[in-house]
């Protein structure tokens, strides 16, 4: 049931490098995770990856598999043909540290911008009541594993360096999402989505969606629903007129 | 290549994208769809004739509701409030405006279109050809924020259909009747409720708004069920996309006198 | 030659490890004024504890009202047979709810109960419904809470100081390879970073190891890569003693196929949820291995045990929710007996027991985790599973009110700290565990620091001999061969796994230390190529010493302890003696970690309002006859 199977991998740094070809033994039931760790043992002791879990729990193994941003340890090797050959390059989004592994720290400054959960002020320890269904919404986002492949294949900052400034990508939009959304915090945050968070730069193409290994409908039930919020606050005269002639939202506040 | 994928520190490689699937797929049938409906209501709303077979009392959706004195004999269900349309301009343009309207600002076709009509991306990973993008956060792409207001247009609308396709199943001979128009238009009306339901505005204005569903559980209901519909707003939105163009198509035959409605019954 | 070039850094708290205890410690570090720092060899978030999934066992009462510290406090004695440090149970049984309570604080958002608390469920060993859960993936819930907590005290640094990282900063991959002292106290720790290979050192008085556990020196583990034995090396080192370490949790339900992913676990939430054990012939046989420790304590039919399920009151709790070492044992013994299932494990079967949606609703991720490694749909077909390598008991000695070490400066907390779970950890305890002691080991720290009169200093030459040390795999030996880090490492997990594994013998252990011998040495030739930017030949190069050192103290440990307990099984002493119930063994190293010493050791006896928490009759089944003829029930007679 084994057999050899034809790898590229990106090997180099932040100044050079280029797709390398191995041939490797692959066995049943293997992820690609698997083959890269037979590299290392075998023919290249100094190949660098970032794994941890290797049960698609972590979201440290990211990179890019024929193309198409996946976690190593969750692409199994069944979905290939035998004599497929296959493309291993390390994100192509963010700076790239040495082979696979590349340095994400935009996903982690990015993290620091989002204002942290604001608890309400006159509630103790273990006084905290929330419904089942107030806190399923924002439990769907914090299933996030944070493997920042959404990030990853994001055209905004894909495809465009500069937009990382103003971008913080749909992994912390979904973030403000999770917090707007949760029962008991006590911040507004629509507003700073549009103004500081640039959801406005969405485009809705769903392609973080589409690679979310978690299947978290990070579009459906995060970006759009945090563009009508903003629709409610920013481009909705008659929310507008609503909130001046009866002071409605003000306690939202 | 400097920018994008190419830019200084990223790891650097000669190929756009490695992808092996087949990613054009996606970006070529939906664009081919989505230009051909285009092209198709552009000619048909032009025509200004054969949206309403008087036998069978068929109105094409395309032109509900008709509202001018332009209107042919039987057509004007709500009267006649306009004055009569110069021939050069389409007579269903109220029409047209908020269904072209809710569809070009509708979530799923913005994707659609993006990907297919715009390569913004064409497909995941793969790199778009614009130099420059700030998506939906300047004008003019900022308008569609105004998606809401197309989406009460829309529901009107919809409800106005429900009302044409009551109508439709009026017999030839009077009382009640049913041909394969009545059936077309059923499907079709099924459909646009379906697609507008489904709509992300609408699961935001039922109940995605609220903060705490356990305070409104109707509200929460409602929005439970929006969402069930929503999982499948994309399905619905070609699918209604092209049982329109069927409707609009099968009525225009009908009126044209090119086919005989196959009457199932009266 | 060698760039010996090192960034300096000085902190009041250096935490090493950015796990669930590591994190909450530095939290506290940093809430009590303390400049803090987190190192890590992962990113930030990634720690090991996300793998956790059944839940946090805390007694909040809100699911059964019946539910106390005194009856977690028991739970947790019972499952670690009366070894454990009975004031470290004791206070975590206390602290437990209001730690878990302040994480909602922080936003963590745990599945609820009908009128709005948290909800809890039923776990194995766990009296009532205890465990306070989010679905499946409980542990990244507290990761993900932690971390957002501390970005939101350093966005509270950025407003006072203008700079995030002023009182609070993570080290993200970046490995410590040995602690530095001055005199007997903690002085500083020097480290690398994964990814560029240069040096660091921390200049500290106060160090928390809060590193995880050993399970990678066993071939089958649920651990990562991560669990190389790193803190309890360090302390050692260091000179600082570690306990327990003959027990090591085999938990019963890892995955065993496709071998990939042979030993990723299967919560024991599945068996809490209704999930059962069965063999190759359908029986539910773990009616036929319930302990006489535990007789009476379990339901005896499968009809009772159904019932349990729904009706707590009235039934009996399912023996598949024996303690783990028990339903770990019993599947072994099922395999070795020849009733397993095609690859070498058992059935567990909750397809026939829920209905699909309800399975996918409640183990959302174990359904994937079959989906999407094994290509197997647990809602329509039974799970294979057998033994896998889980979690050290044993860890550093510490102190149970300030988690302080032997050593002046040295604190552990979590799985790297001993005594807390004796010879076997309940599930959902760890979780618990991390929060509680997490928490004391900032507080200890931070008042360990206080009562400085004087900064410890670090000497040049300790800097210059470490950096040697952690280079010394890019020198090639001149003579003789040069050894493969991976061989090596493949080498001693197998001969862990085989010899000082699930089951025990004399015979098997010594064979297992001669092998220890023998790769010890070999593994002074171990040689890598390649540059330090994030090598991992190198960096695995370096943690196999830590792995080597602490498998001799387990190895040593497992040689001397006579019994059977716990998580630990002598295949030749299969029984559980009371006379050794109160012994500890003690392991200690020489300061290189070159060789391990074990030592027996007792404990303290247990305080006399917590013995009166039990029955006679059941302490006896523990106790001997001398230590209990103090006990009121006896003293009376």
């Amino acid at each position: 049931m084994s057999y050899k199977g034809n790898f590229k991998i990106w090997r180099g740094d932040d100044e050079s490098g280029g797709l390398e070809d191995f041939i490797v033994e692959v066995n049943e039931g293997e992820v690609v995770l698997d083959i890269i760790h037979r590299l290392q043992a075998t023919q290249a002791p100094d190949l660098a990856v970032r794994w941890n879990c290797k049960a698609g729990k972590c979201g440290s193994c990211s990179a890019e598999i024929n193309g198409k941003p996946r976690l190593l340890c969750m692409t199994r090797m069944s979905v290939f043909t035998e004599d497929e050959t296959i493309t291993v390059t390390p994100l192509r989004t963010f700076p790239v540290v040495r082979d696979l592994v590349t340095d994400v720290s935009y996903n982690y400054q990015k993290a620091r911008e989002i204002p942290s959960f604001a608890p309400p002020k006159n509630l103790g320890l273990g006084e905290y009541r929330m419904k089942q269904q107030d806190v399923e919404r924002s439990q769907e986002f914090r299933k996030c594993i944070e493997c920042f492949l959404c990030q990853d294949t994001c055209h905004v900052i894909r495809d465009h360096e500069e937009n990382k400034e103003n971008f913080a990508g749909p992994r912390f939009l979904m973030r403000v999402a999770e917090l707007e959304m949760h029962p008991l915090d006590t911040e507004d945050r629509v507003r700073e989505a549009q103004d500081e968070h640039g959801l406005g730069y969405c485009n809705i193409t769903k392609c973080c969606t589409e690679v979310c290994p978690e299947h978290i409908k990070i579009t459906d039930n995060a970006l759009i629903p945090m563009k009508e919020r903003v629709a409610d606050r920013k481009y909705d005269p008659i929310v507008w007129l609503g909130n001046q002639l009866f002071r409605r939202g003000s306690h939202k506040r | 290549m400097k920018a994008g994928v190419g830019a200084p520190g990223r790891a650097q490689m000669s190929e756009r994208t490695f992808r092996t699937d087949r990613w054009r797929t996606y970006p070529i049938t939906t664009g081919a769809i989505l230009l051909f409906f285009i092209a198709y209501a552009t000619v048909r709303i032009f025509m200004n004739q054969w949206y309403w077979a008087p036998e069978e009392h068929y109105l094409t959706p395309l032109y509900s509701p008709c509202l001018s004195d332009s209107c042919v004999p039987g057509s004007s269900h709500f009267g006649t409030p306009l004055p009569e349309i110069p021939s050069f301009i389409p007579m269903a343009f109220i029409t047209f405006i908020i269904l072209a309207g809710f569809r070009g600002t509708c979530y799923y076709y913005r994707k659609a279109g993006y990907r297919s009509l715009f390569l913004a991306p064409a497909a995941c990973a793969v790199p778009e050809p614009h130099k420059k993008y700030t998506g939906e956060s300047k004008f003019p792409l900022v308008i569609l924020n105004s998606h809401r207001y197309f989406f009460y247009g829309a529901l009107i609308f919809a409800l106005i259909n429900i009302y044409d396709m009551v109508l439709a199943f009026h017999g030839k001979d009077g009382g009640i009747g049913m041909g394969l128009g009545t059936l077309i238009i059923v499907i079709n009306v099924a459909m646009l409720v379906c697609y507008t339901l489904s709509c992300h505005a609408c699961r935001h204005i039922v109940g995605g708004r609220l903060k705490n569903f356990s305070k409104h559980p109707l509200r929460y209901r409602y929005w439970t069920f929006v969402s069930k519909l929503n999982a499948r707003h994309g399905q619905y939105a070609m699918i209604s996309l092209v049982t329109v163009i069927l409707t609009d198509a099968y009525i225009m035959s009908v009126a044209a006198g090119w086919i005989t409605d196959l009457r199932i019954f009266n | 030659m060698v760039q010996v070039q090192v960034e300096r850094f000085d902190f009041d708290v250096v935490v090493i490890g950015a796990g669930g205890a590591g994190l909450r410690a530095a939290i506290e570090a940093r809430q009590q004024g303390k400049r803090t720092a987190i190192v890590s060899k992962s990113l930030f978030g990634k720690a090991h504890t996300v793998m956790a999934e059944g839940g946090c066992a805390a007694s909040m009462g809100n699911v059964n009202a019946k539910d106390n510290w005194e009856v977690h406090f028991r739970d947790t004695m019972r499952g670690g047979k009366f070894l454990n440090n009975w004031r470290m149970a004791e206070l975590h049984a206390k602290e437990a709810p209001e730690r878990v309570w302040e994480l909602e604080t922080y936003g963590a958002l745990f599945d609820r109960t009908k009128d709005g608390k948290i909800s809890q469920r039923n776990f194995g060993g766990h009296t009532y419904p205890r465990l306070a859960h989010v679905g499946d993936r409980t542990g990244l819930e507290m990761i993900r809470t932690m971390q957002q907590k501390i970005v939101s005290l350093q966005q509270e640094d950025f407003e006072e100081h203008g700079d995030y990282e002023a009182m609070l900063k993570v080290f993200p991959e970046c490995t410590v390879t040995e602690l530095i002292k001055d005199g007997d106290r903690i002085a500083g720790a020097f480290a690398y970073w994964r990814d560029s290979g240069k040096f660091l050192l921390f200049r500290t008085p106060a160090i928390v190891l809060a590193t995880g556990g050993i399970g990678k020196s066993f071939k089958v583990t649920s651990n990562s890569w991560e669990y190389t034995g790193d803190g309890h090396a360090l302390a050692l080192r260091a000179g600082a003693t570690l306990i327990n370490m003959e027990f090591v949790q085999f938990h019963p339900t890892g995955m065993v196929w496709p071998p990939s992913v042979k030993g990723i676990l299967v919560t024991e939430g599945v068996r809490g949820d209704g999930g059962v054990l069965k063999n190759s012939t359908g029986e539910r046989f773990m009616f036929g291995y319930i302990p006489d420790v535990f007789k009476g304590q379990y339901a005896e039919t499968e009809q009772e045990a159904d019932g349990w399920y729904n009706d707590q009151d009235n039934h009996r709790r399912t023996p598949d929710l024996l303690p783990r070492d028990e339903v770990a044992r019993a599947i072994n013994s099922e395999v070795k007996e020849g009733r397993g299932s095609p690859h070498g494990g058992v059935f567990l079967d909750i397809a026939s027991r829920l209905p699909a949606d309800e399975i996918r609703r409640r183990l959302p991720s174990m359904y994937h985790q079959f989906k999407e490694l094994a290509d197997v749909d647990i809602t329509a077909q039974p799970m294979e599973v057998g033994p896998t390598c889980h979690y050290v008991m044993g860890g550093v000695e510490v102190d149970p009110d300030t988690t302080s070490s032997t050593v002046p400066g040295l604190f552990a907390a979590g799985e790297v700290a001993g005594g807390m779970h004796g010879s076997n950890r309940l599930g959902g305890n760890s979780l618990s565990d991390l929060i509680v002691f997490g928490r004391r080991a900032g507080l200890g720290a931070a008042t360990y620091v206080d009562s400085l009169e004087r900064r410890p200093t670090v000497a040049e030459s300790e800097v210059d001999a470490a950096a040697h040390r952690a280079v010394s795999p890019f020198d090639w030996p001149s003579d003789g061969q040069a050894e493969n880090p991976y061989t090596i490492h493949a080498e001693l997990q197998q001969s862990m796994n085989d010899l000082v594994g699930i089951i025990r013998k004399e015979d098997e252990i010594q064979q297992a230390l001669d092998k220890l011998v023998e790769l010890r040495e070999r593994a002074k030739f171990v040689a890598v190529e390649g540059r330090r930017e994030f090598n991992p030949g190198w960096h695995l190069s370096l943690d196999l010493w830590n792995m080597l050192l602490v498998s001799e103290c387990v190895a040593k440990a497992a040689l001397m302890r006579t019994e059977s307990r716990g998580g630990h099984t002598r295949d030749d002493f299969p029984s559980m003696e009371s006379r050794w119930r109160n012994k500890l063994l003690v392991c200690s190293s020489d300061e290189r970690g070159e060789y391990a010493v074990v030592v027996e050791k007792p404990q303290e006896p247990m305080r006399e309002d917590l013995l009166e928490l039990f029955e006679l009759s059941e302490l006896e089944k523990y106790y001997t006859d001398e230590e209990l003829a103090q006990h009121s029930g006896r003293a009376g007679q």
